[in-house]
């Protein structure tokens, strides 16, 4: 039933109107005395050297591809486990063959090195 | 069916008493935390206010207000701000979907102990957990600091590599009960093998499920041995190094809100939801479901604190490594015999 959903965002509203409120709340009560010392990055009491925003490494990236391709394998397995006991045996071997065409390319990323994180 | 200014008020007054609980409970998991980790060490952990240290997270929650808040001069302000009110936003909205009992009576209307009971709880709630990583992200990325970005991109790396785990992990349970709805995936583990054994998912086939949900949802929370994200011996306190006072209490927040959330579902689909054994006079046998519910909650967050006071923390590769080369696989190979289990009986 649609109206089922109404209470979510009923909900998302009393907590999004309390967050904000409490960080609001916050500011009219806390001290304020900024100084120079204490607004700086914190590394430690070393004065920073070159931006933040540097050079990092490339796993990261690999990471993001790889979770949209399994991510997407796995969002389209749900729907076919809620349905499964209508499809019996025959929507196995249908998902069989599909897991198996995956776990072909994720051997194949694997022997690649893309899994190793060096 | 309920008029439709009944149906609001109701909503609203839910609304508020699950969002009263829920800061109730993750101030009291905090207090349960340092108590529990500090006997684990041989300390006392807090004592000194009110009895057994009971009101500490009132005076924890003060000082988090009448702290000075920072602002630092090199963050890029609108996600700055932004970021600690996604996480805690969406670890706190994903709790209106878990039912924790069942229909009840009051004064007249009929109305189920949750929020809303939608025949796509799941799917909904794995939506909104999945959301979390932005707060993350954007904080770490927002606070232009070496360590946040680092721990930010951590925490974001590590939180998507398990949560196709997690994802996957739950497929057993989805082939089982033929359905995304919470309520309905309780009911199918109601009764009993031989009378004594509980026919909860975990005693059902699903254990390897079971094993590869708790790894994923201990990953997933940043909790040990998984907690890379904010390792304080090299990262100091990861994505939320420039945070002070009430922004840095919403990370706080939402990291406990994450937490009962895992366990709740935890509960829910694994280890049978409100069934327990039912006695006494129908007002105790009315509250005994939630009672069951509560109790199985709590020992699943005790574990938590448990592992954190026992185990060390993992190094990175080795973390990386453990979800896509063996979680990964793992969950697989679980859900096609889960398949082929359920097919050949049917």
């Amino acid at each position: 039933m649609p109206q089922n959903y109404v209470p979510i965002f009923i909900f998302i509203a009393i907590i999004g109107v309390l967050i904000p409120v409490t960080l609001l709340a916050a500011k009219l009560v806390r001290p304020d005395n900024p100084h120079k010392e204490k607004l700086m990055p914190y590394e430690c009491g070393i004065d920073p050297v070159d931006s933040a925003r540097g050079r990092y490494t490339v796993r990261f990236y690999i990471v993001a591809i790889l979770f949209v391709v399994f991510d997407v394998e796995t969002i389209f397995l749900f729907p076919w486990a809620v349905k499964f006991k209508a499809f019996g045996l025959f929507g196995l071997f249908e998902m069989l063959i599909f897991l198996g065409i995956l776990i072909v390319g994720y051997i194949w990323i694997w022997k690649k090195g893309a899994l190793e994180w060096v | 069916m309920l008029s439709i200014t009944t149906f609001v008020i109701v909503s609203i007054i839910k609304s508020v008493i699950a969002i009263l609980l829920l800061l109730t409970a993750v101030a009291y998991t905090v207090w349960l935390e340092r108590k529990v980790v500090g006997h684990i060490q041989n300390r006392w952990g807090p004592t000194r206010v009110g009895p057994f240290g009971l009101l500490q997270p009132l005076a924890d929650g003060l000082k988090f207000i009448l702290k000075e808040d920072l602002t630092p001069p090199h963050v890029y302000k609108p996600l700055y701000i932004a970021a600690p009110m996604i996480a805690v936003i969406f670890a706190i909205t994903s709790i209106s979907l878990i039912p924790i009992g069942n229909w009840v009576s009051i004064a007249g209307i009929h109305t189920p102990l949750e929020i809303t009971d939608v025949n796509i709880g799941l799917l909904i709630i794995l939506g909104i957990t999945s959301m979390g990583v932005y707060g993350v992200a954007l904080a770490g990325w927002s606070s232009n600091s070496k360590y946040s970005l680092l721990g930010g991109l951590r925490a974001s790396a590590q939180m998507v590599s398990y949560e196709i785990s997690l994802g996957l992990s739950l497929v057993g349970v989805l082939i089982m009960a033929g359905s995304f709805s919470l309520r309905t995936i309780v009911d199918a583990q109601g009764g009993t093998f031989w009378g004594f054994i509980p026919r909860w998912n975990v005693f059902h086939g699903q254990e390897v499920a079971f094993f590869v949900y708790l790894m994923s949802a201990f990953a997933e929370t940043n909790r040990v041995p998984f907690d890379l994200p904010e390792a304080e011996t090299e990262l100091v306190a990861g994505y939320h190094t420039e945070y002070s006072a009430m922004k840095f209490a919403m990370f706080f927040m939402a990291e406990y809100a994450n937490m009962i959330t895992v366990a709740c579902l935890a509960t829910l689909l694994f280890l049978g939801g409100w069934h327990g054994p039912l006695f006494g006079p129908p007002l105790l046998q009315g509250i005994l479901p939630v009672f069951w519910f509560v109790l199985k909650v709590f020992c699943f967050l005790f574990l938590y604190i448990w592992v954190r006071g026992t185990l060390p923390r993992f190094r990175y590769d080795q973390l990386m490594a453990f979800a896509w080369k063996f979680l990964f696989p793992l969950a697989v190979a679980n859900l096609a015999i889960t398949g082929l289990i359920v097919a050949l009986r049917s």
